[in-house]
């Protein structure tokens, strides 16, 4: 066993006991989530430390079902007492059920965190030392460049699942966030730059990642816009660069393949499977093994294995993403795909990586293949209306491809288009495959990391939300 | 472990753990919250627990570090302290960073505290919610279902002190509910969004919850994307909000100070149109956002932001009021998690005389907006570009019409306040605190096919 691997959060009999309390109404079915996060960040503002944060939270929610109606309880009191008192609150809310003897707890609860370098274990000066030398590659780019902003975060969350069906495994989750934001001042006011970069690893990302070049891209990004004229206002081809675009899959479609929506009915892709929904060339995969990608986990917040699951293949429909009670109640499998922002909500369907896989065109090609059209380098967060598949997001550097050229700059504008349309009108799919930005997807109230990737391709037509006629 | 200790004297007694050196605020807090929701007449799920938190901030010689963690635990509060003290030797001096002084400013006074949510029963919240539910379903045979149906309530008790003589307390309970009916028609489906948020239950108006989330989703049907031009647009009160809610954060002090507001340079001068008076009043108890003190310990006051057009004044917390020359405007926002920030607490703006009816009998050509989407990436609020999804009706020969989606609408925040045309009088109260109207503004770009 690695000197890495720890053992359970908190006892296993104490888990037992508890997983016992709160069946003990009647629930049929009971889950322990234990959680311990601990984060610390780092600003960098105006050209100086300007604070340095750390965050500590522990605690565990209690979740018991009967049929479809589930009681949870959240305490930070981790004794014998606290979760007692918690398994009680969740069990008043699923009552009534014949007595169930719990499996018992099955597994090592025990979890391996895969860092090489524990952010923790590096001084407080070494991440100063990175987030002054991010801003001084920024600032190094023009003089334009009129402030600069870095924040440096890093958080380590071990979780501990264990339920009545004898589940109990351990996670040990460490993520390292290093942003940078630059304004750029020009006779028309002013622009902003930004790139981050994300990754579910250790320290040891800074052996091997560029960040000047990093800080030099978000410099330049915020030069190149005081030059940009308005976006266009109507409907265009839409050339979306390698990794700047996988944000728009996990709107366009992403959200509305979660089974909860779908089961709700508020999905426009129920009771389509087996359907071609897409171009036959687009093959949508969601994958929480992926890597040290940003959504990678591996096991998702009920315990379950993560996995890489196709959603859409060469066009066609195959599955939903899936968490325990809609699994249940649709008598299927797991999906690795239930996950929760932290001990005190309740878990939910959610992606993880989601990306669409490589074609067979050369990037080059699909802009000189656009006579007319908008080039979107970079896009920023979306959103969507799963009920009706319209779904919006930023572009934060854009330019017009005129002739089969890219030209002139663009302001930030949104894009809008209809989730179900822009599949079947994905016309060109490049062959140069690359994982975008790190981001965080709110649901119902709750963040958690996702990762998204795309190679370039071409959408015959978007709605794009700017000003010029 | 249990902390039950009241809230002020545990602040004091981590006060006296200050060295002399230092200034050193401490913000604490506790609550409970409850969230039930309904499913197909049934409860769903009931989701309840009890949250603590801390933040220590202690600031030498113009250095401040920052703590916080989820537990009021002792041995974490000890914790807490140290990593405070850690994290300031990391931070490098600016003469302006520390703790609020007090100014003298005496606090509204309100009474806040209603115990009426802490009489709650577990029946009371699962009726609300599944009665919510059914009085959706029932309102309209185009309700074929509603994806959430949810009831929440909580009480938290919040203290703050600090070694420059602040102490201040204050507890409170709120309460809410949103439902989300899913309006069908042939294959199309739409959903309608709407919610109400109070300080004691009976104060939530469901009638209205239900009619305007009926509304939403069934004025939806039939929608189709419009044509791409420039129109006049009139912002329901919600969509005005998020709008006005966009330009007064590029009027906080952090925003200018660190030239990130494309307002930085006009103080005094006419920003918007002579009807436009915007105001932060968080002394007014008919706003949600109505509270006694700022979250830096210092009392709440009705700001002047924008007066008849004119930029009156920026917000200002502490560290902001004296890196501007001026002083805090009491405008600290902040819960125990995080260092006080600038921001606005109960937006309200000043209403005009005319209905809503009225505005759209002025236009002849034009749209309303009924909702927005992708605030978070169409809106630059340094550079002031605005782009958002939007869907709504189109205003035709003075009447709504038709409803369209699938369309944004761009300006600038700056031509946008210029190109007011008119304040509704139809203010309200929204759950999230602002008292706001409809608003129409000329000259937007719609763009669609």
């Amino acid at each position: 066993m690695s000197e890495k691997m720890l053992g359970p959060l908190l006892d296993r009999d104490l888990i037992q006991e508890t997983i016992s309390t709160a069946m003990s109404k009647g629930g049929q079915w009971a889950e322990v989530f234990v959680e311990d996060r601990q984060s610390a960040s780092t600003e960098f503002d105006e050209g100086r430390v300007e604070s340095m944060v750390s965050s500590r939270d522990l605690g565990a929610g209690i979740r018991v079902t009967v049929g479809e109606a589930t009681g949870f309880a959240h305490t930070a009191d981790l004794s014998l007492e606290g979760l007692r008192e918690a398994a009680l609150a969740a069990a008043a809310a699923a009552q009534g059920g014949n007595q169930i003897e719990p499996v018992a707890l099955r597994g090592q609860g025990a979890s391996l965190n895969r860092a090489e370098i524990l952010p923790s274990t590096v001084s407080k000066a070494r991440k100063v030392e990175l987030t002054r030398q991010t801003d001084a590659a920024a600032r190094e780019v023009d003089g334009a460049i009129t402030q600069v902003s870095v924040r440096y975060s890093e958080g380590r969350r071990r979780i501990l699942v264990a339920n009545s069906d004898g589940v109990f495994n351990g996670d040990d989750q460490t993520r390292i966030l290093l942003s940078v934001n630059c304004v750029a001042s020009g006779d028309q006011g002013l622009q902003t730059g930004r790139e981050t970069v994300g990754y579910t690893v250790g320290f040891e990302l800074f052996d091997e990642y560029d960040v000047e070049a990093m800080a030099r891209r978000a410099a330049r990004r915020a030069i190149t816009k005081l030059e940009a004229r308005p976006a266009p206002s109507g409907q265009l081809p839409v050339v979306i660069q390698r990794g700047g675009g996988g944000v728009l899959f996990h709107e366009a479609c992403g959200h509305g393949l979660e089974a909860d929506l779908v089961d709700k009915g508020a999905s426009v892709f129920r009771d389509r499977i087996g359907e071609l929904v897409a171009s036959p060339t687009v093959t949508l995969v969601d994958d929480g093994t992926m890597g040290s990608e940003w959504g990678t986990i591996a096991i998702d917040d009920e315990g379950c294995l993560s996995q890489r699951n196709v959603l859409i293949e060469n066009g066609v429909l195959t599955d939903y993403m899936w968490d325990h009670s809609r699994s249940r109640s649709a008598r299927r499998e797991l999906s690795g795909n239930g996950r929760r922002q932290s001990y005190q909500h309740l878990p939910m369907v959610r992606m993880t990586n989601t990306f669409v896989m490589n074609g067979e065109i050369k990037p080059e090609d699909i802009v000189s293949d656009t006579e007319k059209g908008v080039y979107v380098a970079q896009l920023g967060g979306g959103q969507v209306n799963t009920a009706t598949g319209d779904f919006v997001f930023g572009m934060t550097e854009a330019y017009l491809i005129e002739d089969g050229r890219i030209t002139a700059p663009l302001r930030e504008s949104n894009l809008i288009g209809n989730g179900p349309d822009v599949l079947q009108n994905i016309e060109l799919l490049g062959n140069d495959f690359a994982m975008g930005s790190p981001g965080t997807c709110g649901k119902d109230g709750q963040g958690v990391p996702v990762g998204d990737g795309q190679p370039t391709l071409r959408v015959a037509s978007l709605t794009i939300g700017g000003t010029a006629s | 472990m249990k902390n039950t200790a009241e809230l002020p004297d545990l602040a004091q007694g981590l006060l006296t753990g200050a060295r002399e050196n230092e200034q050193f605020e401490v913000c604490l807090s506790r609550g409970r919250s409850t969230t039930v929701k309904a499913y197909l007449g049934q409860i769903e799920s009931v989701r309840s627990g009890a949250s603590q938190a801390v933040g220590v901030r202690i600031v030498v010689d113009g250095r401040q570090g920052f703590a916080t963690a989820g537990s009021l635990d002792p041995e974490v509060l000890k914790q807490v302290v140290e990593e405070a003290r850690e994290n300031l030797q990391f931070a490098e001096s600016d003469p302006d960073q520390g703790i609020a002084i007090p100014d003298g400013v005496v606090p509204p006074g309100l009474d806040l505290t209603d115990p009426a949510v802490l009489r709650l029963t577990a029946e009371d919240r699962a009726a609300v919610a599944i009665e919510l539910e059914r009085r959706c379903l029932s309102s309209d045979s185009r309700i074929t279902g509603v994806r959430s149906s949810a009831w929440s309530d909580g009480w938290g008790e919040f203290a703050l002190a600090s070694t420059s003589g602040i102490a201040v307390q204050s507890e409170g309970g709120s309460c809410s509910v949103g439902v989300q009916p899913l309006a069908m028609q042939g294959t199309e489906t739409q959903i309608g969004h709407a919610g109400d948020a109070a300080r004691r239950p009976d104060a939530l108006d469901l009638d209205r919850v239900v009619s305007e989330a009926v509304e939403d989703a069934t004025r939806m049907l039939g929608a189709t994307k419009p044509s791409s031009e420039k129109v006049t647009v009139v912002l329901e009160p919600s969509v005005a909000a998020a709008f006005l809610g966009t330009v007064v954060g590029a009027l906080t002090g952090e925003r200018v100070i660190k030239g990130r507001s494309p307002f930085a340079e006009r103080l005094g001068e006419q920003i918007a149109v002579a009807q436009l008076t915007l105001i932060d009043d968080p002394t007014n108890m008919e706003s949600l956002g109505a509270d006694n003190h700022d979250g830096e310990g210092l009392a709440a006051r009705r700001n002047v932001i924008v007066d008849s057009g004119v930029l009156s004044q920026f917000l200002h917390n502490s560290y902001t009021g004296r890196r501007a020359g001026t002083s805090s405007t009491g405008s600290a926002v902040r819960g125990p998690r995080s260092t006080p920030s600038v921001g606005i607490h109960a937006l309200t703006i000043a209403p005009g005389v005319n209905n809503r009816d009225e505005l759209f009998a002025k236009i002849k050509k034009g749209v309303f907006i009924r909702g927005v989407n992708g605030l978070h990436s169409g809106v630059n609020p340094v550079s002031g570009d605005f782009s958002v999804g939007a869907y709504g009706q189109r205003i035709q020969g003075g009447a709504l019409g038709e409803p369209f989606r699938e369309a944004t609408i761009a300006s600038t925040l700056q031509r946008m306040l210029l190109d007011i045309v008119e304040i509704g009088g139809d203010f309200e109260f929204l759950p999230n605190g602002t008292g706001m109207t409809s608003i129409a503004i000329a000259d937007v770009a719609l763009s669609g096919i």
